[in-house]
């Protein structure tokens, strides 16, 4: 009960964040819809519809990717991270609130996305929404320790994508898979087992990333 | 009773020394005074005290928990884009502190925040970042209070404010409080701990 509180605490204070300097979300609906724009440019005239949902996925990862590297921003000033750390908090609830707001970011998106997606491209399966669902979730996992693992770093910028996309792969696989395959039930599972191991994996390893 | 035990204590970044070999026994209730030169370790010790960074070498125990420690580093560890009180109540949630509102108030009023409480932490002065930084320290009541030269930037009434603060933690926490003028706090001083 004590951890829910904290977690909720913790992510709402995100979300007062964002809410307030807007310096994030903004940037992501801007590029995740500039970035359809471009493939539906770029693609040629008659090209297979499986190939545009092959970008909608690109388009959906990279804008994580630009989100995840602003999520750790503010602890970043006045080391407030610090404070969260010196908190009498478990340390995997700093993760898991980071993780549940990034999520809902990333919900606000596909909810922009998938509209222009089916508005340039061609319309949205139920299951590449649940696919989206799904990788968002293994994204908001993996990413949000990766992004402050890189946070600590002074290459930040470079650090993040060279550790998150690699660990992407899976997702998009299974993302593009759910999204275009004929059983997509067994690329939904995929997702849903990385989604297991990895949010356990990090929710774990947290606590060793923040301590030095 | 010892409430810091530390048995040749050394901190290393790489082949940089940023701490010697340090023994060193805080009673609890003591007030420690740490002095040294820029470069001898102070802020690597206070660091260490308040659990941020692991010795290299040697042995650290610290027999308070985390829920019972304060920390005033050299940055002010709030959210620049929250208020000063919506700061302080974060961290009372988090620190589970008890009449969290009237004790966020009390603290305000006597640093002297009151009235820009809410304003974003970014805009206040170092000066008032500093007061916010002690406000956010004090506010769960800790056993044991980590100062890592805590008058840096305030002015002369921020100072005496602190001043009195410290004399009345003296009563019953346990202070351990870095500094680059010990004269300030040579009154209150139990232990004085001089790093080379």
């Amino acid at each position: 009960m004590r951890y829910a509180a904290d977690v909720a605490t913790l992510a709402r204070k995100d979300l007062q964040l964002e809410l307030r300097a807007r310096d994030t979300l903004p940037a992501m609906l801007l590029f995740v819809v500039s970035t359809l724009v471009v493939f539906h440019f770029a693609l040629p005239a008659g090209a297979d519809e499986l190939a545009a949902q092959g970008l909608l996925w690109l388009a959906l990862v990279f804008t994580a990717l630009l989100g995840l590297a602003r999520s750790w921003a503010p602890e970043r000033e006045s080391a407030a991270l610090d404070g969260l750390v010196l908190a009498p908090c478990d340390r995997s609830a700093i993760w898991l609130a980071k993780a549940a707001s990034t999520f809902v970011f990333l919900a606000a998106i596909a909810l922009v996305a998938l509209p222009a997606f089916a508005a340039l491209f061609a319309p949205v399966t139920w299951e590449t929404v649940a696919g989206v669902v799904l990788a968002n979730v293994g994204i908001c996992a993996v990413g949000t320790l990766l992004a402050a693992m890189a946070a600590a770093s002074r290459t930040r910028e470079l650090v993040l994508p060279l550790l998150f996309l690699p660990l992407a792969i899976p997702l998009v696989v299974g993302g593009v898979g759910a999204s275009v395959s004929e059983e997509p039930g067994r690329f939904l599972a995929f997702l849903g087992l990385y989604d297991g191991v990895f949010a356990i994996l990090c929710w774990a390893s947290f606590e060793y990333v923040v301590s030095e | 009773m010892i409430c810091i035990r530390a048995r040749g204590v050394e901190k290393r970044y790489g082949r940089k020394r940023a701490l010697r070999p340090l023994d060193l026994d805080v009673e609890r209730g003591a007030f420690a005074v740490v002095t040294g030169p820029n470069g001898s370790g102070k802020t690597t010790l206070l660091r260490l005290v308040a659990g941020l960074a692991a010795p290299t070498r040697g042995d650290l125990d610290v027999a308070v928990d985390r829920a019972a420690l304060g920390y005033v580093g050299h940055e002010a560890l709030v959210y620049r884009d929250l208020t000063g009180l919506e700061n302080l109540d974060l961290y009372g949630r988090l620190y589970r502190v008890r009449d969290r509102r009237e004790r966020i108030g009390m603290l305000l009023e006597r640093f002297d925040l009151w009235d820009a409480r809410r304003e974003r932490a970014g805009s206040y002065s170092r000066g008032m970042l500093q007061r916010l930084a002690l406000c956010r320290a004090l506010l769960h009541e800790p056993d044991l209070l980590v100062l890592d030269e805590p008058f840096t930037a305030l002015d002369a009434t921020g100072a005496a404010l602190l001043d009195r603060q410290l004399a009345d933690l003296a009563a019953g926490a346990t202070v351990v409080l870095s500094t680059h003028d010990p004269a300030r706090v040579g009154s209150l001083a139990t232990l004085r701990v001089a790093l080379a």
